[in-house]
């Protein structure tokens, strides 16, 4: 009985999924390692020599393009969209424990704005903002438009965490006195916690890394994406690596944060004994 | 009483899905409305938005020939990263199921799946360089080894190279649907498979593969309106030369030409309102989270 736990093929299963992360991973390790090239090296090995000089010139005066400006509009808006999503889905999926008339409806325009060619959702921002004669920005339409990507995510996670929620919490905390408000800032917010600080991480990474939805929608200046997508097309030094290994870095360490934040949250709920969010 | 309680639940859930229903409406729908609309305008040089009724931005998008070529490239790329992302996401999601005991090892594993996808697309587009370019690792590889003589000039801005990032980006789509539907299969039905005798490809082909049809469902839905849609990866590492729908909407757009690219997203619109509705009459997604 004990052999058959392992299952047939296991270490070529586990061979596939090591290449597959290697796959997934090495290039961007590539990228890291070039990005610390001498100021002789260029855009492929060998490494001549190992220098800050990229980084050094990343932040230098005559640097390509408006990059810390891109820089600074990308992290704001990541902030704005991070914060709308949570508040939004939120609202969204307590509604979705009621029955109200245009659920089902809602549901399949988060699913539909999810799958759309983002392309298109881009073009008619931009035509019917255009066509209104109102001025498009990154924190008009350009929110709306990265909204529309990360909503449906934030809905999505909602749905998952409101389908193995234990209503009898509520109602413990309704016959103990507590308000609608109380049930839900007491009661509900922190049991889901977790998941929160999840659809949180979607918001922020999701609009900090787009692009596609951004280009008709963003107005005049760049985000960061759009600004290393038009450095790419004429990049001939190291120096877009050196941007590359900062914005991953700051994408990992977001992760990271949010990630041990989640577990974080959820030991101490194991620790106190509680039983909250638990299926 | 019942009834004087349940008309302000009412009211409140109305008032809850109302922010996310507004943004949708302004954002989404609206602007989707918008491109229909803008598909049978006029345009000039200086004026491009002039409100009409015509029908010649269709006729141009279908008496094209460019257009036919153009849509079939990105159909066959559509087709064959479909299929790639298939069956790779379906090995990885069956790894990260069945192949792993403890729930923190799937969840490890899992999440160095995932993570990719909360950086930056760009910069994974732009990691591949170094890898294919003309002096790139692979072919100083090939070269070391003797294998050609002069470096490949396929591998980088060509076809290939937008399979590859195709294939980089998207295999996740696949896997978390297609993990989330094997992770709920009960584990006694493989179990009774197995004392009933079945061999480990009957198991797969006749109780793992029907039960994940759901989450394979989804994936390929996501995976084909990303690749019907794309422009980025194409101009990425397409380098120019490659053809895609999004790219010639996205050309259009860089020449102030809304009305002849609303009618190209109208018919690209088209095809991905025809997966939408395939995708409710497969599975109801609602169960499956």
């Amino acid at each position: 009985m004990a052999r058959s736990e392992r299952p047939p093929y296991f270490p070529l299963m586990v061979t596939i999924f090591a290449i597959f992360v290697v796959f997934l991973y090495a290039p961007i390790i590539t990228i890291v390692i070039l990005s610390f090239q001498g100021p002789e090296g260029g855009l492929t090995f060998p490494m001549r020599g190992v220098s800050m000089h990229w980084f050094v010139e990343l932040f230098g005066p005559q640097s390509i393009g408006d990059i810390w400006g891109a820089f600074r509009r990308s992290f704001a808006l990541g902030l704005m969209v991070m914060v709308c999503t949570v508040v939004i889905s939120l609202m969204a999926g307590l509604a979705y424990r009621h029955r109200f008339i245009g659920a089902t409806g809602l549901l399949y325009v988060a699913i539909a704005s999810l799958i759309m060619p983002s392309v298109v959702v881009s073009l008619g921002i931009g035509a019917g903002f255009e066509l209104a004669g109102i001025e498009r920005n990154w924190y008009t339409s350009g929110l709306g438009a990265h909204l529309t990507w990360t909503m449906p995510f934030g809905l999505l996670i909602m749905f998952a965490v409101f389908n193995r929620f234990d209503p009898a919490f509520e109602e413990a905390a309704r016959d103990q006195g507590a308000s609608g408000w109380q049930t839900i800032r007491y009661v509900v917010i922190p049991i889901i916690l977790p998941s929160l600080i999840g659809i949180a991480l979607f918001g922020f990474t999701l609009s900090y890394d787009e692009l596609a939805r951004s280009s008709q929608a963003i107005g005049a200046v760049n985000t960061l994406p759009l600004e290393l997508q038009a450095m790419q097309t004429n990049a001939t030094t190291p120096v877009i690596y050196a941007l590359g290994t900062l914005t991953t870095g700051l994408s990992f360490l977001v992760i990271f944060v949010t990630v041990a934040a989640a577990v974080i949250v959820r030991r101490r709920q194991d620790r106190h004994g509680s039983d909250a969010g638990k299926a | 009483m019942a009834t004087v309680r349940k008309t302000p639940a009412n009211v409140i859930a109305y008032l809850q899905a109302f922010p996310m229903a507004a943004i949708f409406f302004i954002f989404f729908i609206l602007p989707i409305c918008m491109v229909v609309v803008v598909s049978f305008f006029d345009y000039q040089t200086y004026d491009i938005l002039i409100p009409d009724f015509v029908f010649f931005n269709y006729v141009d998008v279908f008496s094209s020939e460019t257009t036919y070529r153009t849509y079939w490239a990105t159909v066959r790329f559509c087709v064959i990263t479909w299929a790639i992302t298939l069956v790779l996401g379906f090995t990885i999601a069956h790894f990260l199921a069945f192949y792993l005991k403890t729930v923190p090892t799937q969840l490890v594993c899992f999440l160095i799946c995932t993570i990719p996808f909360w950086t930056s697309n760009v910069i994974r587009m732009i990691s591949w360089i170094p890898f294919l370019g003309r002096n790139g690792l692979i072919n100083q590889a090939l070269m070391s080894l003797g294998i050609v003589d002069a470096p490949q000039e396929w591998l980088l801005y060509s076809e290939f190279a937008v399979m590859l990032g195709y294939v980089h980006l998207y295999t996740l789509f696949m896997i978390v649907p297609i993990f989330n539907s094997m992770a709920r299969i009960d584990k006694s039905l493989i179990e009774a498979a197995k004392d009933q005798g079945a061999s480990s490809l009957q198991i797969l082909t006749n109780v793992v593969i029907p039960l994940t049809k759901p989450g394979i469902a989804i994936g390929s839905i996501f995976v084909l309106a990303i690749v019907m849609g794309d422009f980025v990866t194409v101009s990425v590492l397409g380098g120019g030369q490659i053809p895609s729908i999004g790219k010639s909407i996205q050309t259009e757009l860089s020449y102030l030409q809304f009305p002849p690219a609303a009618a190209n997203a109208v018919v690209l619109l088209g095809i991905t309102i025809l997966m939408i509705v395939a995708l409710i009459r497969i599975v109801d997604i609602r169960k499956e989270l």
